[in-house]
């Protein structure tokens, strides 16, 4: 899933000009940037902040989907969600094994995540109130997710690339699925319909505003640009999703809640791409800095996982310290 | 062999990996650490896997045109004839891996034989199952020696866990008019033959743990004839709210 | 309050099929070898990627210095991750 604009970080680096134009050269050949590589400490504090971040957003991301893995209206839809949210957590896991290599602990990331001093995607702040968000949120949250991972699979850090490649394998059987139930209730009775229509409504803005502010309004966007850690500009994004995403729901016969809606035959150097209506930004602030519908219930569940989990872990150190003083003895006592 | 019989040994088998499915895909994004997120639903979707091709294959011998979604979905509580254990509340992690471990090294040495049933169909999915069972027992089994044997609190929470679950254990090996036909058969193997094998497992991993196997327990029972504890209602509740709500839809 | 000690991260390498080489494929914690060899086969071969397993825990890897030069007369080995984490610091110097 992905990680909107990189809220909030800080690409300032303390390294010589020397250092900095060196290490410049190298993203601009293409080069990958390893783990143990000297690197400036904006480029690591800003991938650190950004692979957490969307790892974090794999994370919270389980929760809006798991919601209906108990309700799933057939055996076939309830293996595929429950295998779906599955690999979101093995993508979180994934991220957070990249971040690893960059010195930050994954408990470390953790606390930062239930403290809220770390962000995670706002779309799933969201709430899921019918088994139709289950087609929406594949469809179009993947979907916008889809879009940002490809380019990171050609991210100049080798960890976190090499993660995307990994993710991206898994994500296409994602967007189908949910594009899959959203034909199945389009193309079904008039009420399956009306429920893939609410949640169209719902869904289609939240998406949207996945790719962050406006590039006008983007701060620290060209310097992730330059050190080719974001590949393509939000709005470019944007658009390119929003081009590919109105034939599929032309498709479904529902009807995008943007009015604003139009081709636009000159867009994209004469390609052609749609014009839209504007995006109510109060709404993502609002829900960004805490005020959507489930923030509140995203992070209390992975408080209550966390606390509920310690004396698990706890115990799991616990054998592993006896096991290898025992082991220690073994040996001594074999010499 | 009749029908009927078989149906309801394969409707049971079904019901007991359905539900404990269920159950354990309740705990998909709230796990202790992310990496049991990943190893309790591929235990789940094995589970829920092997029960759709048991309600696939009982449709079919029913010959009633139903699907595996109209017996999964669709029947009354006292129609679902899985074992208890299976449809009570997760409880602490501890908890779900004990009943786990029970329940799989049952079902390795189940699986185990009915690979040779004299229904063909039935062995072949017994074939496949035993290989998961035996993943779903080398993971829970771990947990429970490291629960047992970690701090003072894991070993109280195992041993509470196994309390609580010493009176499900009877109904694993009941027998009834159903189980005993079918025994004839040769379509299932005598649980009471897997029981010595069962205990032996379990005794060599409660050593491990620390932990002493209960011995005395008032066996409940009732589930093989649809006679559940107050939990299945709201497990039902869950399970069949869209198909009941939105009747006769395609999904 | 588990953590004077965290949960210690695994490197995971998985050879595909025989003839072919293990290759690293990520990470993961686990207390011990054996966790860690069940979490490597659910996280990493969940869909059949793998034949045989290697864990192997991070801080006992031992890597060659990027920076070294062919002319270099005193190879230097190093962690594989370089950042302070990963070098243990004894109790008694406290916080570094």
């Amino acid at each position: 899933m992905y990680s909107q604009g990189l809220i909030g970080a800080d690409s300032s680096s303390e390294e010589t000009p020397e250092f900095l134009a060196k290490f410049q050269e190298r993203i601009d050949r293409e080069e990958k940037i390893e783990p143990n590589d000297p690197m400036p400490s904006g480029y690591r504090k800003t991938l650190v902040r950004q692979i957490g971040q969307h790892a974090h957003s794999e994370i919270v991301g389980m929760l809006p989907e798991g919601n209906w893995i108990t309700r799933a209206p057939t055996l076939r839809r309830k293996v595929a969600l429950l295998a779906k949210v599955q690999d979101e957590g093995g993508h979180g896991l994934y991220l957070y094994s990249a971040a690893e290599t960059l010195g930050v602990t994954r408990k470390k990331m953790t606390e930062e995540l239930l403290s809220g001093k770390a962000k995670y995607s706002s779309i799933f702040n969201y709430p899921t109130p019918t088994w139709a968000d289950m087609g929406a949120i594949g469809w179009l949250v993947d979907g916008a997710a889809i879009m940002n991972q490809i380019p990171l699979c050609r991210c100049s850090f080798g960890p976190y690339a090499r993660a995307m490649v990994r993710v991206c394998k898994e994500e296409s059987f994602h967007q189908r699925q949910g594009y899959e139930i959203m034909v199945s209730l389009a193309h079904g009775t008039p009420e399956q319909k009306e429920m893939a229509q609410d949640a169209l409504n719902r869904w289609w803005w939240p998406s949207i505003m996945m790719f962050g502010p406006h590039d006008t309004d983007s701060t620290n966007s060209d310097q992730s640009m330059a050190w080719k850690i974001k590949r393509f500009t939000n709005d470019e994004l944007r658009q390119k999703f929003i081009d590919a995403t109105i034939p599929q729901a032309e498709y479904l016969g529902l009807t995008v809640p943007d009015p604003d809606l139009k081709w636009n035959p000159d867009k994209n150097d004469c390609k052609g791409g749609y014009d839209f209506g504007p995006i109510d930004w109060d709404e993502f602030w609002t829900v960004v800095k805490g005020g959507g519908k489930m923030n509140v219930d995203r992070i209390t569940a992975r408080q209550k996982a966390w606390d509920d989990g310690e004396w698990v872990r706890d115990a799991a150190l616990a054998h592993a310290k006896k096991q290898s003083k025992i082991n220690a003895k073994t040996t001594l006592a074999a010499e | 062999m009749t029908s009927p019989v078989l149906f309801e040994t394969l409707l049971r088998l079904a019901d007991d990996h359905l539900i404990l499915g269920h159950r354990l895909s309740e705990w998909c994004g709230h796990a202790p650490m992310l990496e049991e997120d990943l190893a309790m639903p591929n235990i789940a979707l094995d589970l829920i896997g092997q029960s759709r091709a048991l309600y696939a294959y009982a449709a079919e011998v029913e010959g009633k045109g139903q699907s595996e979604d109209d017996l999964a979905f669709l029947r009354l509580e006292k129609d679902y004839h899985n074992i208890l254990m299976v449809e009570r509340p997760n409880g602490d992690f501890g908890h779900t891996m004990l009943r786990q471990f029970l329940f799989s090294s049952f079902m390795a040495l189940f699986w185990d034989r009915a690979q040779n049933s004299t229904d063909e169909t039935l062995a072949g999915i017994a074939g496949k199952a035993i290989k998961e069972s035996l993943y779903h027992i080398r993971h829970s089994a771990e947990w429970v020696i490291r629960l047992g044997d970690g701090t003072d609190e894991s070993h109280n929470r195992m041993v509470a866990a196994n309390t609580a679950l010493a009176p499900y254990i009877g109904e694993l090996f009941e027998t009834d008019d159903v189980t005993n036909t079918a025994i004839a058969s040769g379509i299932i193997p005598r649980a009471s033959d897997l029981r010595s094998a069962w205990e032996t497992q379990v005794q060599t991993v409660f050593e491990q743990a620390t932990l002493t196997p209960t011995l005395d327990h008032l066996a409940q029972t009732g589930g093989r004839i649809g006679e559940h504890t107050e939990d299945m209602g709201f497990l039902l509740a869950q399970l069949q709210f869209m198909q009941r709500t939105y009747p006769n839809m395609t999904w | 309050m588990s953590d004077q000690n965290e949960i210690p991260l695994w490197e995971v390498f998985i050879r595909p099929r025989n003839g072919l080489a293990h290759r690293h494929c990520g990470s993961l914690h686990a207390v011990d070898a054996t966790m860690a060899l069940n979490a490597a086969r659910d996280v990493y071969t969940r869909r059949g990627e793998g034949q045989s397993v290697w864990v192997v825990p991070s801080a006992q890897i031992t890597a060659s210095d990027p920076l070294e030069k062919g002319e270099n007369f005193e190879p230097s080995e190093t962690k594989i991750y370089r950042h302070p984490t990963f070098y243990e610091v004894p109790e008694e110097v406290g916080h570094m």
